[in-house]
């Protein structure tokens, strides 16, 4: 466990190292001289140079490398170049909301999956099992930025279950934010809906397969039983490592959601910093997205090896 | 059970592979549907400058919101009177060059990297830690990245569609040479002092292929909501160029006015996706030979 540990923190610890660089590489490819920006138009050359002295431009790239980390570190991501305002308090004002809406996307998306998977096994080659994979099909092939349209024109303004934009804090009033966020939940949950009902589908079928399900089974343990103490366990594991695998794609999921329903999450300071060319809120957002991604992938890792017993004593990392 | 198995092994290599597969996805009634709905959608997108009755971004602002069915407006029109049917044969266009783009990069990038992580295994902890960076940027953050430096365009969404793919590409045929190294054939070629390299492009490239083109049909769908959700957000191809996903985004403008014009694009991504999963699917277990012929079923474990 130990062993496998060391291995896995050393790992992530490189790929927090390259994906850095990439950044700073990335941030330096922008087009347009940062210098030349601040000092405006009609600067003089002797002005711009002392601007690029005083950003420490003029460094080696090696130590401006090491400058970036510093800041970074210290927490220190810099000023939006549209308003003025510290890069710091932008996140803090709308990550909540992205972590709020991702989180519930994705119990939404383990409920209606492993419920979904589970259908599909118990009921293989009957008509349920035919609705829980065509869900499946269309949770995985309907993008759910259109989901996201249709569901606002005819459930929010048609019918008028769910309201069609706007963003309550959950320290403000929990309930009606749970309400706000519901919809927006459920377009973000689901193609990951579908690849969990497909995934645990797919482990449910080959745990009844096993020897110790039949050697249960002879015991005299009900189905529903199985089901649940081998089945359901053994498919928390895949629960698991997909949702790691697709947090990718439920980041890009989340900023389209927020766009849709009018959220003032992160996603909208990353499309707004794009559109105005914010560059140090961009560099900053992909920085906190990247590691984020890379820690969060640690910790799925870290659960992973406690659920899955054959990873620990193995030691190896795959 | 052994005796079911070698049957089924010697006629499997007496029958060619190619008539196996195409016998085993003739029997897929949804695989076959896929099939269709895709050769549909090819053939739409291929022939659009032939079948369209106008330019994809023709504008008559005589005839805005015309319904479907209107003479001359097969599927209505938009707010600046353009065609809808006209601009939606192109984006399927659009979306399947796209589409078509980041499924070469992914496959051309990952294949060979795939290859020799699996082959050498002190590579495969450099190439290991090259998947885990580039799986840290989703591609919605590549693509951010790429509109920030060189301006949104439908090469930098192919390419960020194609770069977030490798990372799968290299992990499935990774996978698949680590199995393959380990079959007979390869040690025989390795006892008779074939080179690496020779052994990876004679043998196990062709083995894990049917794997490679597999994982291609699941890419081209993500691929092509990917470009759709792309250009929904302005960070893909630009306007008036016709993308189903620029389409959407119109359409949201005026939803309330003309509901149709949403549908419309939101159908054709579905229906591209649905044939390219449906159709990988039924590829996926026309090429496994495990699952293939009713008759080598019991002979699982």
């Amino acid at each position: 466990m130990t062993r496998y540990l060391i291995t896995r923190l050393w790992q992530s610890a490189v790929t927090l190292i390259l994906a850095s660089l990439v950044v700073f590489i990335g941030v330096r490819q922008l087009p347009g001289d940062p210098a030349l920006a601040m000092a405006g138009e009609e600067a003089t050359p002797e002005r711009v140079e002392a601007i690029r002295e005083q950003l420490g431009l003029n460094e080696p790239l090696f130590t401006q490398y090491f400058t970036f980390v510093g800041n970074m570190l210290r927490g220190d991501l810099g000023e939006s170049t549209r308003t003025g305002t510290a890069v710091t308090e932008l996140i803090a004002t709308t990550l909540p909301v992205t972590l709020w809406l991702s989180a519930y996307a994705i119990l939404v998306a383990v409920v209606v999956g492993v419920v979904l998977g589970i259908i599909a096994e118990r009921f293989r080659g009957r008509w349920p099992e035919w609705i829980a994979n065509g869900l499946a099909l269309i949770g995985l092939s309907v993008p759910n930025f259109w989901l996201g349209i249709l569901a606002i024109l005819y459930l929010a303004v048609t019918l008028g279950w769910f309201p069609a934009s706007g963003y309550v804090r959950m320290g403000d009033d929990p309930l009606d934010a749970i309400y706000h966020l519901t919809l927006p939940a459920i377009i973000l949950g689901t193609s990951l809906a579908a690849v969990i009902m497909r995934q645990t589908r797919a482990s449910m079928i080959e745990t009844m397969k096993t020897d110790y399900v039949r050697t249960a089974k002879a015991k005299g343990l009900g189905r529903g039983r199985v089901l649940v103490r081998y089945g359901l366990r053994n498919s928390l594991i895949v629960v698991v490592t997909i949702v790691g695998l697709q947090l990718g794609g439920l980041i890009s999921g989340a900023v389209v959601t927020e766009r849709i329903f009018a959220l003032p999450g992160f996603g909208k300071l990353t499309l707004d910093a794009v559109f105005t060319r914010d560059y140090p809120v961009i560099q900053a957002v992909v920085l906190i997205i990247t590691v984020g991604y890379i820690l969060i992938n640690l910790a799925v890792d870290i659960l992973y090896s406690v659920i899955n017993p054959r990873i620990r004593v193995g030691g190896s990392t795959r | 059970m052994t005796d079911t198995r070698t049957l089924a092994l010697v006629t499997s290599d007496l029958g060619s592979g190619r008539g196996r597969v195409w016998r085993s996805l003739r029997r897929s009634p949804l695989g076959l549907a896929g099939g269709v709905m895709l050769a549909i959608v090819v053939l739409l997108g291929v022939l659009a400058p032939l079948i369209a009755p106008y330019g994809p971004a023709e504008v008559n602002f005589g005839a805005p919101f015309q319904q479907p069915g209107t003479v001359g407006y097969l599927m209505g029109s938009d707010d600046l009177g353009r065609d809808i049917f006209t601009r939606l044969i192109y984006g399927i266009r659009v979306s399947l060059q796209v589409g078509l783009l980041s499924v070469a990069l992914a496959v051309l990038i990952g294949t060979p990297l795939g290859l020799l992580a699996g082959y050498w295994k002190w590579l495969d902890g450099i190439i290991s830690r090259l998947t885990d960076v580039t799986l840290a940027f989703p591609f919605l953050i590549i693509a951010v990245g790429l509109s920030a430096i060189s301006g949104p365009s439908l090469t930098n969404a192919a390419i960020a569609l194609g770069i977030a793919q490798v990372p799968t590409m290299i992990r499935v045929v990774r996978g698949e040479t680590l199995r393959i190294r380990e079959t007979d054939f390869v040690l025989a070629a390795q006892t008779m002092n074939a080179s690496g390299l020779r052994i990876i492009f004679m043998h196990i490239l062709p083995n894990a292929a049917s794997a490679i083109i597999v994982q291609a049909t699941v890419i081209m769908p993500v691929a092509i909501i990917g470009e759709a959700l792309l250009s929904f957000l302005g960070l893909g191809i630009q306007p008036p160029t016709a993308s189903l996903g620029i389409m959407l985004s119109d359409a949201q403008q005026y939803i309330s006015r003309s509901p149709t014009a949403a549908i419309f694009p939101g159908v054709a991504i579905a229906v591209i996706c649905l044939g390219f999963n449906l159709f990988g699917d039924a590829l996926r277990d026309a090429l496994d030979p495990t699952t293939t012929a009713p008759s080598r079923k019991k002979s699982k474990k």
